[in-house]
């Protein structure tokens, strides 16, 4: 065990990566919630053509995927979070700029490490620089996530009512918007813009199987976007293969045996409430 | 009951851009009154609560709420939407949801007065008789229970106004009778002035005090046994309204839409 923090390279990956997965594991409640799974996958692949576009005008690729994130995250929040028809659009809008950056790979030419890196992630490159934005660019989103709890819960659940309290539904489905392209941005870093669900989506997806209180819910997000990410990193540092495998399947195979086990456990709590009534 | 009326519109016209809902409304709720907003799909019911909650302004006339113009997030309201039930998918606890009701609205995390709030959500809770399910996922309530915890959250904040729109339709018409007394228990108790958009007024009948009729572009206000009657209709619609009752003193409106008002339709 003592081998896995003997390199720097792993120590700045375990870093990053645990920022990232506290990060991810909260949003990705509100992600859940408000039914924007497909918005927060679309976003990293913008960003992709965000991230090329960068590399090709010699700029760093996170400033392109974090304008272009941006820039998607504003447009799909002020689409708004119920319009119908709205999975269409953004459908749309990504498929044109996953052709983008495709143009923008054939222009650069040193393309294929750059590409990789950014389609599956690179957390074994990071260095001590990055993890700085990471933790400031962390810092930045949770506080936001903070900021805005309440009112994003009260119209993630019922945004008319929202409304009528006095809410700004449509201000804070921007923000939130904006807030989850930063952390797509950051997630990019460990599990790229293919994989973002795994991290994003994926233990929220996972949380709200097991309590339906909020705040319970996301710190359960958070344990296995954590548990993902250095179980992912210890299984890969002992092993040829990718780290992002690890990750994507650790969270895959912990999905899965939720849903199997959830009739199980369904069966068990009506034979115990039976017993306690009877 | 005081002597100042709840909510009051004078010469009051509802329009969505140049698209006009309704003119000229003349009426006056009375404090601790339950009224029923009564007419067909799209004529406008909807259109007076955004007016009341101050989610839409006037095209012209006035209207005036607990003495005050309308603004938008008003404590002294509680509000239950129209069509609000909860995607089987969502998981929220029901406690939680009620919670919203008493700090939804502000920004940050609850830090202080946790205890007070709990006390606040399990009474409201509590007078809505939830409390057996108050814990589990909304989304997974039926119908009768998704409503129940609405009515608590639009309760929780104390408000002397209770707008409810369309809370009996999806309900069995058991569950439309016990949701009707429970509103009428309830705002008695707390001497509320109830508004409640209906399709059907039978279950409303033993338990509200007037009926606003919103029709053909009009509002028409009165007693019910007063205004839902074939001759008071047809003079405010100035069309050929028929008002039947059946051997159980149930009402059927035919004539304001193209089909019968029929009590399950």
């Amino acid at each position: 065990m003592g081998d896995l923090f003997r390199y720097e390279f792993m120590v700045h990956a375990f870093e990053a990566g645990t920022i990232i997965a506290i990060v991810a594991g909260a949003i990705g409640y509100f992600v859940v919630l408000r039914g924007s799974a497909f918005a927060a996958h679309a976003l990293s692949h913008i960003g992709f053509a965000g991230a090329t576009g960068a590399v090709v005008l010699a700029l760093n690729p996170i400033v392109g995927l974090l304008a272009f994130t941006l820039g998607a995250g504003v447009a799909i929040g002020a689409l708004g979070n119920r319009l119908r028809g709205r999975d269409v659009t953004i459908g749309i809008v990504l498929a044109w700029t996953l052709g983008l950056g495709v143009l923008f790979i054939s222009l650069y030419r040193g393309y294929a490490t750059e590409a990789y890196a950014l389609l599956f992630g690179e957390i074994l490159g990071i260095s001590s620089t990055d993890v700085v934005v990471t933790l400031m660019a962390g810092v930045i989103t949770l506080v936001a996530v903070i900021a805005v709890y309440r009112p994003l819960l009260f119209s993630s659940v019922d945004e008319n009512l929202a409304a009528a309290r006095g809410v700004p539904v449509t201000a804070l489905s921007i923000g939130f918007m904006a807030i989850l392209a930063v952390a797509v941005t950051e997630a990019v870093q460990v599990v790229g813009v293919l994989l973002i669900f795994a991290l994003i989506v994926t233990p929220a997806a996972i949380a709200v199987r097991f309590t339906s209180r909020p705040a319970l819910a996301i710190g359960i997000g958070i344990v296995l976007a954590l548990a993902f990410t250095w179980l992912g990193l210890a299984i890969a540092f002992y092993s040829p293969h990718p780290v992002s495998f690890f990750i994507t399947s650790l969270a895959f195979a912990t999905y899965v045996a939720v849903r199997i086990a959830e009739p199980v456990r369904a069966r068990i709590s009506r034979t115990t409430a039976r017993k306690a009534t009877a | 009951m005081t002597d100042q009326p709840a909510i009051v519109g004078r010469g009051l016209s509802a329009a969505y851009g140049s698209r006009r809902i309704w003119t000229d409304a003349n009426f006056a709720i009375e404090a601790g009154s339950f009224t029923a907003i009564l007419g067909p799909n799209g004529s406008g019911k909807s259109t007076l609560v955004r007016l009341i909650l101050g989610l839409l302004a006037p095209a012209a006339g006035h209207i005036e709420v607990l003495g005050e113009q309308p603004r938008r997030g008003n404590p002294r309201i509680g509000y239950v939407p129209q069509g609000s039930y909860f995607d089987p998918e969502l998981s929220v606890r029901g406690r939680d949801f009620v919670g919203l009701g008493v700090d939804g609205h502000r920004w940050g995390v609850r830090i202080s007065g946790t205890a007070k709030a709990n006390a606040a959500i399990a009474a409201s809770i509590q007078s809505v008789d939830a409390t057996g399910y108050a814990d589990r996922n909304l989304g997974r309530l039926s119908g009768g229970e998704q409503q129940r915890l609405l009515l608590a959250q639009a309760l929780v904040g104390v408000p002397e106004i209770l707008l409810l729109d369309e809370p009996l339709s999806n309900l069995d018409v058991r569950n439309q009778q016990s949701m009707v007394q429970l509103i009428s228990d309830v705002a008695r108790r707390r001497q509320l002035t109830v508004l409640l958009i209906a399709h059907d007024v039978n279950p409303l009948l033993k338990h509200i005090d007037h009926v606003l009729y919103v029709a053909q572009g009009r509002l028409a206000m009165g007693k019910p046994d007063e205004i839902i009657t074939s001759e008071s209709l047809s003079t405010i619609y100035s069309s050929p309204v028929e008002v039947l009752r059946d051997s159980q003193g149930r009402v059927f409106v035919v004539g304001l839409e193209e089909e019968v008002s029929h009590p399950h339709g």
